[in-house]
């Protein structure tokens, strides 16, 4: 938490009330100038001068979500009390823990500090970052140790194989986008009479009904949610699936991306980038621990319990692409699985290991995971990839 | 309570109580922060708790003060929280403690204007025209009047002499297309028909917004609303509840309930019980005549399809895990 100290010479209660919102503002809080007289005149409406009123009154008006809420307290005391803390410590339950991983905060701050800097510093700052953000999950550190030896994914991401993965995920995101909406528009030909119009137009005709117009259901796209593991086992396939999760990203649907070893991070905005040498960087600093052990299950939990109930609803394609070699129990991948395909359209699994001559599911893993699935695909190259079309239509 | 440290003034900015520069915040404030509706019915903090609580909704200190804001700053509050922590019910405690109207738009995917604001009623036009065609027919005036709108929750609320209390449920269920035009009308209380011009709201409906996280919402709504989230209550304040809605059931068995309840929330469940489900099995326990959970097990057994909603919850708490959790609370 950035703490902000206490203008010594701050000048009336709407000059405090305004460095409050600026501090707030620093910590991530979405708001603005307007608040601030917001805030001015729901302090007019209570007692101001009870702190725990006035707590309550600002937590309910400068709040706008559920995290915003659990950090104000520590946000108001910071500012009004002065009991700031430089660094939070160690995040509480998993889902914060996930939230805090969510590398783009401090990883924007530590770019724009060092943009000249030598890329060893930078290195240096991310691993900062990354200690601070893994906590102290026995894991996590154990994954960390094994993987110093860093993998720089510019390496593995070329021009040609991004053109390629682009155009394969362009396809089966157009092959998958085509769905109905519920609502109907006005159409020119449509199933349904759209009596306002026609009336309307009947009005011209002298109250005859002459001019039919109508509505129809418009196309509605799908969302594409996908999960790539990145672990040891993965690592001849990264390169193929980074390429294609960039290229799905960048393909015009609704498309949410996510990288998992031993834990899960986000990577949508990261392959947003345009510039796509940056966006290897970015990525790159992310995959900390990457080609490390599994935790499928783990992986799966955590995005349900944090980024699920955003990401999912009744459109959305989850993709998973991963070998099905992991270290948890495979009854809690069955289970996580049973829970994601409630929320969630479709589950397709992409395995790199089908597109092999007499591939049998052994893995437990995957044993377990097969009834969940609404397809099992073949994926360990580009051309496999772009093969998926015809199957992906079928969904 | 203070501010703690130093003077509570010089704390929030003021030098010294005796010479105040500047606002005193318990002055009046300058005309421009207020909104200009004098109708609203302004209620003190302790008013809205009270009012709640007679209504027999136990609402806790947050939750009071952003109903407070809602009704003195005229902004609409998203209520955010897991399904059935009494979301809905608060805005129907609201409107019983205020003697208002309630209105309730329950939102879901394919809403449409036509069905959240209004629509004219077309067969009813065409009939018109066709039976007023001897009579020489009817006037576009006429059709386009009041008799031929179907008003629709959200023109309805804005209708009204006595401000009602608009319920917007589970708007994250509409799509983003009803949000933003929720928003226009959220901002400045008017609806636009085209064949009738602006209709300008006669009273300001208290608006309240529940959400629980099918989609996200956008920013925009956010920053317009109040928030605050609801969570499952703590031990005694859910004890409060089960008191305040269910007076009969005894004490021995109420201790039950509430210990039982909380300890399968910690239990890894898909749908973790909330508030109704707790007050169903209360009811459900209390009306098969239990007294002691302990003693009859069969009935615990059986009720536990009140609590808890999916086959695999179920499976999850056999008779051995509720004789556990039951002994534990005892």
């Amino acid at each position: 938490m950035q703490v902000t100290r206490f203008p010594s010479r701050a000048d009336g209660l709407a000059d405090r009330m305004s460095g409050f919102i600026a501090h707030l503002r620093s910590n991530g809080l979405r708001v603005g100038p307007g608040e601030t007289a917001d805030a001015l005149s729901a302090l007019s409406q209570i007692t101001a001068t009870d702190a725990d009123q006035a707590r309550r009154a600002l937590c309910v008006l400068l709040a706008s979500d559920a995290e915003d809420w659990r950090r104000f307290d520590d946000l108001f005391d910071a500012y009004w009390f002065n009991v700031g803390k430089q660094r939070e410590g160690v995040a509480q339950t998993s889902h914060v823990r996930v939230q805090s991983a969510k590398p783009m905060i401090w990883q924007d701050a530590a770019h724009s500090d060092e943009q000249g800097a030598e890329s060893a510093e930078q290195e240096g700052s991310a691993d900062q970052g990354e200690g601070d953000a893994e906590g102290t999950d026995g894991k996590l550190i154990a994954t960390r140790t094994v993987n110093l030896s860093r993998r720089d994914l510019r390496e593995l991401m070329d021009d040609e194989a991004l053109k390629q993965a682009e155009k394969a995920a362009l396809m089966l995101a157009r092959a998958i986008r085509d769905r109905r909406s519920r609502r109907r528009k006005q159409a020119l030909r449509g199933a349904t009479l759209d009596m306002r119009r026609i009336q309307r137009a009947s009005l011209a005709r002298g109250g005859e009904p002459i001019d039919l117009y109508r509505r129809a259901k418009p196309p509605r796209p799908m969302r594409i949610v996908a999960l790539c593991d990145v672990s040891g086992s993965m690592t001849v396939y990264s390169r193929v699936f980074l390429a294609f999760l960039k290229g799905l990203i960048g393909s015009g649907t609704e498309a949410d991306a996510y990288l998992f070893h031993t834990r899960l991070m986000r990577v949508t905005d990261a392959l947003r980038d345009h510039d796509s040498i940056r966006a290897a960087g970015r990525l790159s600093l992310m995959a900390e621990g990457f080609g490390g052990g599994t935790d499928i299950s783990g992986s799966l939990e955590s995005f349900l319990n944090g980024y699920g109930a955003r990401a999912l609803n009744g459109r959305t394609i989850v993709l998973i692409l991963s070998d099905g070699y992991c270290s948890s129990d495979p009854q809690a991948l069955s289970a996580v699985l049973a829970r994601i395909r409630r929320k969630s359209r479709r589950i397709v699994w992409l395995n790199p290991l089908k597109g092999w001559k007499d591939y049998q599911p052994i893995a437990a893993a995957m044993q377990a995971a097969e009834p969940h699935l609404d397809a099992h695909l073949p994926a360990n190259t580009l051309e496999a990839l772009a093969a998926l079309e015809p199957q992906f239509r079928k969904l | 309570m203070g501010w703690g440290c130093m003077s509570d003034w010089v704390r929030i900015g003021l030098a010294d109580p005796t010479e105040r520069r500047g606002p005193a915040p318990s002055e009046p404030p300058p005309r421009y922060f207020l909104p200009d509706e004098e109708w609203i019915l302004v209620l003190t903090l302790s008013d809205v708790q009270n009012g709640l609580a007679a209504q027999g909704y136990v609402a806790d200190d947050r939750l009071a003060m952003a109903l407070h804001l809602a009704q003195t700053l005229g902004r609409p509050l998203l209520l955010e929280g897991p399904a059935g922590v009494g979301k809905t019910e608060v805005a129907k405690a609201v409107a019983a403690s205020r003697e208002a109207r309630l209105i309730r738009l329950q939102c879901y995917e394919g809403l449409d204007a036509s069905h959240a604001i209004y629509e004219w009623n077309y067969q009813r036009q065409l009939l018109a025209i066709r039976a007023s065609e001897a009579q020489g027919g009817v006037g576009e005036a006429q059709l386009f009047s009041d008799a031929y709108l179907l008003k629709r929750p959200l023109l309805e609320a804005i209708s009204q002499d006595i401000p009602p209390v608009l319920l917007i449920d589970e708007i994250d269920r509409a799509d983003e297309e009803f949000e933003a035009y929720l928003l226009e009308i959220l901002s400045d209380f008017q609806i636009t028909i085209p064949e009738l011009g602006t209709v300008e709201a006669t009273t300001r409906p208290i608006v309240i917004l529940t959400a629980n996280g099918t989609r996200d919402l956008s920013d925009a709504l956010r920053r317009r609303c109040l928030y605050s989230f609801l969570d499952y209550p703590s031990k005694e304040v859910e004890m409060a509840i089960l008191r305040a809605r269910m007076p009969e059931v005894e004490g021995v068995l109420a201790r039950q309930i509430i210990g039982v309840v909380q300890a399968l929330r910690k239990e890894d469940l898909e749908k973790t019980p909330g508030i109704a489900e707790m007050l169903d099995w209360a009811a459900a326990l209390s009306g098969l005549g239990v007294n002691d959970m302990a003693q009859s097990r069969d009935a615990v057994q059986a009720t536990l399809v009140c609590l808890l909603k999916t086959a695999a919850d179920y499976d999850a708490a056999p008779p051995e895990v509720m004789d556990r959790l039951i002994g534990k609370v005892a």
